[in-house]
């Protein structure tokens, strides 16, 4: 009686990587709800759009390649890159943008390189820039939180505006829309304001904000709304953690690193740079730190390596906000870095057991 | 004297599998049935194969030695039952390679008479190299799965004072039980064997290990070794692959073993609880290994269990004891899930390092995952006692950048399999890492061969050179004397006698001028080794070497072997 002799171990833990994606999608929803509390169901329809996108897009790529459809279908990595997309986009986003952003991540920046686990970039953060780049208009339009906006729309228009560009009677897309906190500060302090003084106009003079065609949009340690949202990346991130589907380098590291360099700026000269809770809790600070720079495809492998990647992260990310082009910075920060992972994997290898000297 | 709490150090990653240990533990050990035959392997342990003292027909009684052992790593080989020799030749041994090697085929007569033994009980009195005698004798080799000849590893050698011998009752792997039962049921044998190898070793103090998940065997253990001076007991917290000697080290004592070092270097020795227990009956009772407890386990047993098994008994029958549905059985196991490797065949014997069958069924195994492409998780690192980055030794074993592979440490590997555990991409990791050191032997196997070959070329031309220049020297000295006798057209006359006497001729000068020739060797030697440049592994000795070892030679050979050898059984995870 013949058996087969496969090598060990015969006894394998009960994961995969359909079970690591769907924890990490999983623990978005509390950053999600957020969203669609401060900022609209335009946040769930993208996503919808995305995932389509992204599934199909997968699809026929794994066809043409021939490979097997629906191992890599079901790992959800296709999915994990579109939701995380359409968290970077506008909620307002018109469809076309969604879905050029995740055909761009999931063909070129992931299946032209060889599918999962052989793609140098972070997919989501190339759709997410190759976006930024060919559609500054459409992507910088956001929508301010729910409480300070003119008119809010529900689900299905929401949906029609964003399929259709149609919007209800007596609704305009411009006083629906908004730019960032980020977007905002960097502009004002441009004109010479200091970051009190854009605070407290914004803040404070309703009338002047209107007249500046701005209105407060910032909370009380980000922007508003955007630090509940924050907070719920935060939340998700630290179950990641807990649970052990993500360590603890990178986020700590980058957000570390972050707060470090605003604060130090800050207290040099706190008329003309934000808070660091400005910057923890504002754009994808929360959202990069434990979701995109923890892309483990495309982040450094040995701990020593994640607290070098997280901290040129976080490094980058303040420099391009505050110095650079772009008001929000972590996609080209988590770039960057990808670009320098095989390096720092390279020059930092943990300690092997018995090669201790001495 | 009050036991004191051994104070436990960590070690890095590890991982908790399920432990599946439960089931075999339900009913006491029992010796498993005399079987209809006995196949015995003379290759049961690390080292060379025994060589049969025994010729077919004979009869032969328990205990008595069918095999020696084969130079200095080797053990020899004892009928387990009286009974016929009825075939020595090649028979499927259980090995990875599933190859067939020599073996011994005893049909037993059933009286199970023992040969005549000499029980040896005041060993304290005897000289530590006379048990270690004794001990090799007996056949004795480590007994957790690696099957390393015992008496090598109770020899503390040159090395400084031996500090803590270290008993490994941890048993990590999952469904294993033996050395659970035997701790549980017969502990005093355990610490007998304790004290003979403290004494052989002159070990300072004894710390007897066992994972907490075997709450019965440890306060057995610590019944049998209450008020015992300089002997601990300590509970460690389940977790694999603490059973593995340098991890149990780094727990046990906070010191890392070095790469390429042993236990010893570092003052520590480590032996398997049951290999003591046979230590113990080898001295005590003068009997040899012949047998050994065994867990038969797994869902394809409706009724698993510790069994005492002779050597050579064919598992097939050892499954029907345990009520086998044998139609069920996916996969056979010899060892634990994690380390141990499947078999092709029931009929192969149980052997000396035989610790676990697992009959697995498909359900039980979780079969038919899809490999998916790695994701760099480093979920592999975070487990990796040895702290490697199994990820990029994955990469260079896959595009067979062997190199690159030994760059990032692959011979630190221990295969203990926790990267292949918890991959989420189902890799098979392990495999890769075996298969690119294998890789990495044979190349450095025919790198040694090629060497041979170019020193060979070099030496042959070289003693061309010289016989040429001394036949010259001869023939000037001669021409005053005999003139004639060496005339150069001789060849063509008489090709043979001709030939014949200048080979004559030959090895006589070479004996008269061998002291001279051995600098010229050796100057020939440095000059092949200068232009090697460390190329080649070491290969360094002159063939000669291979053929005629003098006992100092032999002593370093014996040591390379130990140590080399040693990394094999460390590997294994008891």
């Amino acid at each position: 009686m013949p058996f087969n002799t496969p090598t060990s171990p015969h006894q394998l833990a009960p994961t995969s990587i359909t079970r690591v994606m769907m924890l990490v999608i999983l623990a978005l929803i509390p950053g999600i709800t957020a969203y669609v509390w401060f900022f609209g169901w335009g946040i769930v329809v993208n996503i919808c759009i995305a995932l389509v996108t992204a599934l199909s897009c997968e699809a026929l790529i794994l066809k043409l390649r021939q490979r097997p459809v629906l191992p890599f279908l079901s790992d959800g990595s296709a999915a994990l890159t579109a939701v995380l997309i359409a968290l970077t986009l506008p909620p307002l986003s018109p469809w076309w943008i969604t879905v050029i952003g995740v055909a761009f991540a999931i063909i070129i920046a992931k299946q032209l390189y060889g599918g999962l686990g052989y793609n140098p970039f972070n997919p989501a953060m190339v759709g997410y820039v190759m976006l930024l780049i060919s559609f500054p208009r459409e992507m910088t339009s956001w929508i301010p939180p729910s409480a300070l906006a003119d008119s809010t729309l529900g689900f299905i228009d929401t949906t029609m505006f964003i399929l259709f560009s149609t919007l209800p009677d007596g609704v305009t897309f411009d006083a629906l829309t908004e730019a960032t906190p980020l977007d905002s500060l960097k502009t004002h302090l441009a004109l010479g304001n200091t970051v009190d003084e854009v605070r407290a106009q914004l803040g404070l003079d309703e009338e002047t904000s209107r007249v500046l065609s701005v209105i407060p949009i910032f909370g009380a340690i980000g922007g508003k709304g955007w630090e509940w949202v924050g907070g719920g990346f935060l939340l998700g991130g630290i179950w990641l953690i807990y649970n052990k589907i993500i360590s603890w380098h990178i986020p700590v590291a980058m957000l570390g690193s972050l707060l470090a360099a605003s604060l130090l700026f800050y207290l040099i000269d706190p008329d003309h740079y934000a808070t660091p809770m400005f910057h923890l809790f504002s754009g994808a600070a929360m959202l990069g730190a434990f979701f995109i720079a923890t892309d483990p495809v495309t982040a450094a492998a040995s701990n020593r390596g994640k607290l070098i990647y997280g901290c040129g992260i976080g490094l980058f990310t303040y420099v391009i906000r505050t110095w650079g082009g772009y008001p929000d910075a972590v996609a080209f920060a988590v770039l960057l870095m990808n670009m320098c992972a095989p390096l720092i994997d390279h020059y930092f290898k943990s300690s092997v057991f018995g090669h201790k000297k001495g | 004297m009050s036991m004191a709490p051994v104070k436990l150090w960590d070690f890095h990653g590890g991982i908790h599998p399920e432990q599946n240990k439960l089931q075999s533990t339900l009913e006491p050990s029992s010796p498993a049935q005399l079987p209809r035959k006995l196949v015995l392997p003379l290759h049961q342990h690390i080292g060379e194969a025994a060589e049969p003292v025994v010729e077919i027909g004979e009869t032969v009684l328990k205990g008595q030695k069918v095999a020696n052992a084969n130079g200095y790593v080797s053990a020899p080989v004892h009928a387990p039952t009286s009974g016929k020799i009825i075939d020595i030749s090649e028979y499927p041994i259980p090995h990875p390679s599933g190859l067939s090697a020599l073996a011994i085929v005893i049909e037993p007569d059933g009286r199970d008479a023992w040969v005549e033994y000499t029980p040896d009980q005041d060993y304290t009195e005897k000289n530590p190299s006379h048990l270690r005698n004794i001990i090799r004798e007996a056949g004795i080799v480590g007994l957790g799965g690696a099957g390393f000849p015992s008496f090598i590893k109770l020899n503390p050698g040159s090395q400084k004072k031996i500090k803590t011998l270290i008993l490994n009752g941890v048993e990590c792997e999952p469904y294993i039980t033996c050395d659970d039962m035997l701790m549980r049921e017969d502990p005093q044998s355990i610490i007998e064997g304790l004290h003979i190898m403290r004494h052989a070793l002159q070990a300072e103090e004894c710390v007897i290990a066992i994972e907490d998940n075997k709450p019965e065997a440890f306060e057995s253990i610590s019944k049998a070794a209450a008020g015992l001076d300089g002997v601990r007991v300590a509970l460690v917290p389940t977790r694999y692959p603490q059973g593995s000697e340098k991890q149990l080290v780094q727990v046990i004592t906070g010191k890392e073993v070095p790469s390429n070092g042993l236990a010893l270097n570092i003052g520590v020795v480590c032996h398997n609880v049951a290999t003591a227990a046979a230590i113990y009956r080898a001295i005590h009772l003068g009997q040899p290994l012949i047998s050994r407890m065994v867990t038969i386990t797994g869902k394809g047993v409706k009724r698993p269990r510790n069994l005492e098994v002779l050597f050579g008994t064919p598992i097939e029958e050892l499954l029907q004891q345990c009520d086998a549905e044998f139609d069920q059985i996916e996969r056979l196991v010899m060892g634990g899930p994690m380390m141990g490797f499947a078999l092709h065949d029931i009929a192969l014997p149980v052997i000396k390092t035989t610790n676990c069958i697992i009959a697995a069924t498909r359900e039980e195994l979780g079969l038919d995952r899809p490999v998916m492409p790695c994701i760099r998780c480093g979920a592999c690192a975070d487990v990796c006692p040895v702290k490697l980055l199994p990820q990029q030794l994955y990469w260079h074993a896959k595009a067979k950048e062997l190199d690159k592979a030994q760059e990032y440490d692959l011979f630190d590997c221990i295969e203990c399999g926790c990267c292949s555990y918890v991959c989420p991409s189902n890799i098979p990791l392990v495999q890769f890492y075996r298969f690119a050191k294998g890789a990495i032997w044979t190349q450095e196997q025919e790198h040694k061969k090629s060497d041979q070959a170019r020193e060979r070329h070099e030496f042959r031309l070289l003693r061309i050179e010289r016989e040429k220049q001394e036949r010259e020297a001869k023939r000037a000295k001669k021409k005053a004397p005999r003139p004639q006798a060496a005339s150069p057209k001789a060849p063509p006359v008489d090709g043979a006698t001709m030939a014949t006497k200048m080979r004559e001729e030959a090895i006589s000068q070479r004996e008269s001028a061998a002291a001279a020739r051995k600098t010229e060797i050796q100057a020939a030697l440095a000059r092949v080794q200068a232009k090697k440049k460390g190329t080649a592994p070491k290969t360094d000795e002159p063939p000669a070497a291979d053929s005629s070892t003098s006992p100092a030679q032999k002593s370093d050979l014996d040591k390379t072997d130990a140590s080399s050898t040693d990394s094999a059984n460390n590997q294994q995870v008891p």
